[in-house]
């Protein structure tokens, strides 16, 4: 059944290399700023540099090819509408023609330009979460929000909330198989009928599981409240990032080449 | 292993060579069983020992069929497990698992609905369903009345039973119990103990129960493996196993103090005629010795 | 000290329940002492009282000779006494052993030095020091009780109450948290334990039974544990060779009532037959 080693949250793939020992603050920024900055390119010559520099971090960080199709298969389907709603409906000069189907020469540009912006706004959040755990990247986001806190936004909060979660994960994957495997062994299957009856037959797992949940939530509360957690409260911290030279160039030089491939294009 | 096979027993469960890996292929794969060899005998109650880690679960989901052998096999009344819906749902009627914290498992409005969520799944008609549930709830030792009342509303002890009645409500010929009494008082545990013995002596279900207790095992298992480490290390009669004093250290097994006390008095010229399995016989015996 | 006065608590809603009446008793600093009681009993909302994580209907609880809530601050309580409950996953907080171990400190705004520091020396002492960066889920069952242990031993408390800390473990993971409760009560920390194993309610120095909320014996476990048939009755057990002299008592045989050692009780039973 599902074993809490089949989750790979995130795909994170941990591995040893250059971009893994970036501070993830660094990471976020400077990726952060690439997603954003792609989205203002203008023709698809800027991409160029990006797709260089995004290949030379896959090979340095050893990631699989395999790993990196993985990341796309969600998008596949949403790509190939996007790419095809371009070619057919872009007015322009019409280069091809099936029945009422009709390709032009702009829409075949203009697909193949947003089509490339998709692929490498997922690669780069690929890159990021393939080498950032997710127990790095809370902390990122922890030190990078502690400012809003001074405008009373909860932000030291939601990211406790959000570190709880991921801890609980495969505490709470391990349950659900548990109660799956008791449920199946009462006879009952998940894989028949019609859409309301599975929806149906998910009763006996999801009731168990919330139940359990709501009762871990009060106890972990009450634990918490034991060792003198008190939320709004300022906290310090055991291990707080560290940012070196090293951090500071490689966002300079990751902004630097976003701006660089805009101004190419 | 050698087995002392009784000509004309019929043999219920049969594992013969049983691995089972998982991950297998990956990096982290995990060696959960190794050619696990067992047999079990209808009307038979077998101890399975093993401690958190020693491969229980994995082995007990090789019962029903929720996990298929990779290597070896398993046979229920002579019939290989095989991947089949058919075959599988079939299977799932003769052998009842009762997991460990049963009560987990429990959904639904009234302890009724719980109770006849097994029988409604294998298809049998209302009425039938209705027979079985008030026998079942009644087996556990728990009254009528209580079918109308959320399975939330009780309390530890009776939510236990009546998972155990979910179970039985499938009528059963195998039952495999996994840690019944984990997390039960004192009081709770010997009245599963007795539900247990009762099912044994009473329904002639056989029975397997897989516990890290020595003094639940003892109480009522004619036979008893220990697993450790994804492996059968020994098998045999329940009172032959403790009088191995070493195997019982190496792997850190207790005997239970009341058995141990038979045993010493017997080497001291007690003539004791059984071993001290519980309170009645060690009275009985002791109180022939001292008149 | 910690002293119980007329403790009385009671839930109101939906209609009012009693859970526990007219509790008097009070803890030496450095005792080991037993909670026992059948399930229903009260032990757990005892305990809890006396983690002062829950107000008494009535009655006051004094700890060092000061009244709680009037005049001590709330987190300085929390310092002095920690909790431990049942159920060691829903205890821990952090992807990794040594953050969830400072979690605590770092809620009492410690700096990072000090935290790190005491830190090391609590997972020396739970024996986690190898597993340090691990996530919890990597830990055996008695490995994570011992980290949720940890998480409260590194406040410095006084005082650890610990509800059924045993109850979902293995043999071995039972040990080892025995063995290690055992431990920080020789160097001096002030142990509650709750539990309904009997086994463990021998270690303390005191036990206390609780029956319908109400406390039902209060002494050595020696004296206890004589009382078989009145344990029975309130739902507990005793340790199975004491129930045997109890047995072979209301038989009529001369044998005392008592918490027996396998050794002892065969002596006693060789010269009884040689009586004969």
């Amino acid at each position: 059944m599902i074993s809490k080693d089949s989750i790979i949250i995130g795909q994170y793939f941990p591995g040893f290399g250059f971009l893994y020992s970036v501070d993830p603050r660094a990471k976020i920024i400077s990726f952060l700023f690439l997603m954003i900055i792609i989205f203002i390119f203008k023709n698809i010559l800027s991409f160029i540099p990006i797709i260089i520099l995004l290949l030379l971090f896959f090979i340095s960080s050893k990631i699989p090819f395999k790993h990196v199709l993985k990341g796309l298969k969600p998008i596949i389907i949403l790509l190939i509408i996007t790419i095809f709603f371009h070619f057919f409906f872009t007015p322009g000069n019409i280069i091809f023609k099936f029945y009422f189907l009709k390709i032009t020469y702009e829409g075949l540009i203009r697909g193949v330009f947003i089509g490339t912006r998709l692929i490498v706004l997922i690669l780069i959040s690929s890159l990021l979460t393939f080498t950032t755990s997710p127990l790095e990247l809370t902390r990122g986001l922890e030190f990078l929000t502690l400012p809003l806190n001074k405008l009373h936004f909860p932000s030291s909060e939601i990211i406790m909330m959000i570190t709880i979660a991921l801890r609980f994960i495969p505490v709470l994957v391990e349950e659900a198989d548990r109660i799956i495997v008791a449920q199946v062994s009462r006879g009952a299957s998940f894989d028949e009928g019609n859409i309301i009856k599975r929806a149906k037959n998910l009763i006996p797992i999801l009731i168990p599981l919330f139940i359990s949940a709501f009762r871990r939530a009060e106890e972990l509360a009450v634990a918490m409240e034991v060792r003198c957690f008190q939320p709004g409260k300022k906290r310090t911290y055991m291990r707080r990032l560290n940012w070196r030279r090293l951090d500071t160039i490689f966002t300079i030089l990751i902004i630097l080449i976003g701006l660089i491939s805009y101004f190419i294009g | 292993m050698e087995f002392e096979g009784d000509k004309g027993r019929t043999i219920a469960i049969e594992v013969k060579n049983l691995s089972y890996t998982y991950s297998r292929g990956l990096p982290y794969e995990k060696e959960a069983i190794k050619n696990i060899n067992l047999i079990v005998y209808e009307g038979e109650a077998v101890g399975i020992l093993g401690h958190t880690g020693s491969g229980k679960s994995t082995l007990i989901q090789h019962l029903n069929g929720i996990l298929l052998p990779q290597e070896g096999e398993v046979k229920i009344f002579g019939e290989k497990i095989i991947n089949n819906k058919t075959f599988l749902k079939n299977l799932r009627k003769i052998v009842g698992i009762v997991f460990q914290f049963p009560e987990d498992e429990l959904f639904a409005e009234t302890v009724f609905e719980d109770v006849s969520f097994g029988p409604r799944n294998l298809g049998l008609n209302e009425d039938e369903i209705k027979k079985r549930v008030i026998e079942s709830i009644k087996d556990v030792g728990l009254d009528e009345s209580y079918l109308n009342r959320s399975p939330f509303s009780l309390s530890g002890g009776e939510k236990r039973r009546v998972a155990i009645a979910c179970i039985l409500s499938m009528s059963p010929k195998i039952l495999v119990l996994d840690e019944p009494t984990s997390g039960l008082d004192p009081i709770g545990r010997e009245e599963i103990l007795s539900l247990i013995k009762k099912l044994k002596n009473e329904k002639k279900v056989t029975i397997i129960m897989i516990s890290h207790s020595m003094e639940d095992i003892v109480q009522f298992a004619d036979r008893i493996y220990i697993l450790n480490n994804g492996k059968i290390v020994i098998e045999g009669k329940t009172e032959d196993i403790f009088k191995n004093k070493e195997i019982l250290e190496k792997y850190d097994l207790s005997v239970p103090d009341l058995f141990l006390l038979g045993e010493e008095l017997k080497k001291e010229g007690f003539v004791i005629s059984e071993p001290f399995k519980d309170f009645d016989i060690a009275k009985r015996e002791i109180l022939r010795n001292l008149s | 000290m910690i002293e119980l006065k007329n403790i009385y608590f009671s839930y109101f809603v939906p209609e009012k329940v009693d859970i526990l009446k007219n509790i008097n008793f009070n803890i030496n600093k450095g005792e080991f002492i037993s909670i026992i009681g059948k399930n229903g009993s009260g032990k757990s909302t005892l305990g809890r009282l006396i983690a002062f994580l829950l107000e008494p209907t009535k009655g006051e609880i004094y700890i060092d000779g000061k009244k709680i809530k009037n005049e001590l601050d709330y987190l300085e309580i929390r310092k002095k006494i920690g909790m431990v409950f049942q159920n060691p996953d829903n205890q821990i907080v952090s992807q990794i052993v040594e953050e969830d171990i400072a979690f605590g400190l770092e809620n009492l705004n410690y700096d990072e030095e000090t935290i790190r520091k005491k830190v090391e020396e609590v997972l020396i002492e739970v024996d986690l020091l190898e597993e340090r960066r691990f996530p919890p889920h990597f830990l055996s069952g008695g490995q994570r009780q011992k980290l949720a242990i940890a998480g409260v031993l590194v406040m410095e408390p006084e005082y650890i109450v610990l509800d059924e800390p045993t109850s979902l473990l293995d043999p071995k993971g039972r040990k080892d948290v025995i063995k290690l409760i055992t431990r920080l009560n020789k160097n001096g920390i002030t142990i509650i334990l709750i539990t309904h194993r009997m086994e463990e309610a021998m270690l303390g120095d005191r036990v206390i039974v609780l029956n319908n909320g109400e406390i039902a014996l209060d002494g050595d476990p020696f004296e206890i544990f004589t009382n078989v048939e009145f344990l029975r009755e309130i739902g507990l057990t005793v340790p199975p060779l004491t129930y045997l002299s109890y047995l072979l008592k209301n038989e009529g045989v001369p044998i005392e009532v008592k918490l027996w050692s396998l050794k002892e009780i065969k002596e006693e039973l060789l010269q009884l037959k040689l009586k004969i």
